[in-house]
C-alpha cells in the first residue's frame, strides 16, 4: 500500500487552511482510512490546538528531520479516531528548521503506513511553503470569495504549476461563503471565483458559526452531524474517495423562511 | 449615466466590482510573476516587425499599462527603417 500525499495552502492567511485539514483529515479517518496529518506551519503550529491535542506533544516534526526521534515516536494518534495521527511542528523554532528534502524523506516513509497524507501549508510563498509541498502529489487550495484571498490563490496556483503540479493535481475548497451575501450581490459565488482561478471545485464550505465552536472544544465540525460546514467537508472527504456526490444546498437551513417551509412541510 | 441611479437607485453589486477588480489584478499579477511571458512576447514581436522595417531593439520597450478600465500592452518600438518591397504574407 502507498497512500497518497495532499498539501492544503493557500497563499492569504486566516482562510481556513488548517481548519480544513483538520476536518478531512479526520473525516477520512471516520471512514476507515488511515491518514497521518502534518503541521508545516513551524513557529505558528495550530493544528493540535484545532483537533484538541495539544497536551500530547513531545516530539515534532523538527526532532524528526533532524534523527532526533523516530517518526513514529512523533506522531500522536488522535483521541477520537484509532487511524488518525498528528506530525505535529515546533513551536520555538522557524521554517528554516527543515528543509524540503527532509520533508520529502518524511512523507514517503509515511506512504508505507497511511492511505492518505496530509500537509497543512504555512501563509505565505517562502521557505514554508516550499517545504509542504516538497512531498505532496496533490495540492487542495483553500480560498474564501474575496478579492484578497482570490489573488492570493492565484498566485500559489502559478507556484504550484511551476512546481510540476498539473492541472489534475491541483483543486479548489471554497471556504466561508455566506449564501446570503450572494443572494444580495454583495459576495462572489462559485462560478464567479471558479471562472477567475480556474482550478476543478473539491467543495464549498458555507460559513459557519459551528466551525468556531468546534476549534473552541478541539472537535472538528466533520464529527457533528448538525453542523452544515460539517457536511461539506463530509462531501469533500468522499469526493476524494472518489464519489460523485452534488454540491450541498448552501441556502441558510435556519433562516425565516427555512423554518417556515419546514413547519408546513413544504421544505 | 448619474441620472440612471434616479431610476435604479441600486449601485452596482459590489461582487462585480471585486471581480473586475480582480480581472486587472490578475493581469498585472500573471504577467509580473512570470517575466519571461512578456521577454518571449518581445522576441515574437522583434521576429514578427522586422520583416518589414529595421526597429532599435535596445529602445524598444514593452509593457502592460492601466489605461481606464482596462490593461493594454504598450509596445513602444522606435523604428531606424522601413523595408522597401516587401510583401504582406498571406
Amino acid at each position: 500500500m502507498q497512500g497518497k500525499v495532499y498539501v492544503v495552502t493557500s497563499g492569504k492567511g486566516g482562510v481556513g487552511k488548517t481548519t480544513a485539514t483538520a476536518n478531512i483529515g479526520t473525516g477520512l479517518a471516520a471512514l476507515g482510512r488511515k491518514v497521518a496529518l502534518i503541521d508545516a506551519d513551524i513557529g505558528l503550529r495550530n493544528l493540535d490546538v484545532v483537533l484538541g491535542l495539544e497536551n500530547r506533544i513531545v516530539y515534532d516534526l523538527t526532532h524528526v528531520a533532524d534523527g532526533l526521534c523516530r517518526l513514529r515516536q512523533a506522531l500522536i494518534r488522535d483521541k477520537r479516531m484509532e487511524h488518525l495521527y498528528l506530525l505535529p511542528a515546533a513551536q520555538t523554532k522557524d521554517k528554516t528548521a527543515v528543509s524540503p528534502d527532509q520533508m520529502q524523506a518524511i512523507c514517503d516513509e509515511l506512504r508505507d503506513d497511511f492511505d492518505f497524507i496530509l500537509v497543512d501549508s504555512p501563509a505565505g510563498i517562502e521557505q514554508g511553503f516550499r517545504n509542504a509541498i516538497a512531498g505532496a502529489d496533490d495540492a487542495i487550495i483553500v480560498t474564501t470569495p474575496e478579492v484578497s484571498a482570490v489573488r492570493d490563490a492565484d498566485r500559489i496556483i502559478g507556484l504550484l504549476e511551476s512546481a510540476g503540479f498539473e492541472q489534475d493535481h491541483r483543486m479548489l475548497v471554497i471556504n466561508r461563503l455566506k449564501p446570503s451575501m450572494v443572494r444580495r450581490g454583495d459576495m462572489m459565488d462559485i462560478d464567479d471565483v471558479q471562472e477567475i482561478l480556474s482550478v476543478p471545485l473539491l467543495g464549498v464550505v458555507p460559513d459557519d458559526e459551528s466551525i468556531i465552536v468546534s476549534t473552541n472544544r478541539g472537535d472538528p465540525a466533520v464529527l457533528d452531524q448538525s453542523s452544515r460546514a460539517g457536511q461539506a467537508f463530509r462531501n469533500i472527504v468522499r469526493r476524494i474517495l472518489g464519489e460523485e456526490v452534488p454540491l450541498m444546498d448552501l441556502n441558510d437551513q435556519n433562516g425565516f423562511l427555512a423554518r417556515f417551509r419546514r413547519l408546513v412541510g413544504i421544505g | 449615466m448619474d441620472w440612471l441611479k434616479f431610476i435604479n437607485p441600486r449601485e452596482e453589486p459590489s461582487k462585480d466590482v471585486a471581480k473586475e477588480r480582480l480581472r486587472l489584478l490578475l493581469i498585472h499579477d500573471r504577467a509580473s510573476v512570470a517575466p519571461q511571458l512578456l521577454e518571449s512576447l518581445r522576441g515574437d514581436l522583434i521576429a514578427a516587425i522586422t520583416k518589414y522595417m529595421d526597429i532599435d531593439e535596445s529602445g524598444m520597450e514593452v509593457n502592460l499599462e492601466n489605461v481606464g478600465h482596462s490593461v493594454v500592452l504598450m509596445a513602444n518600438i522606435p523604428i531606424r527603417r522601413v523595408k522597401r518591397g516587401v510583401q504582406a504574407s498571406l
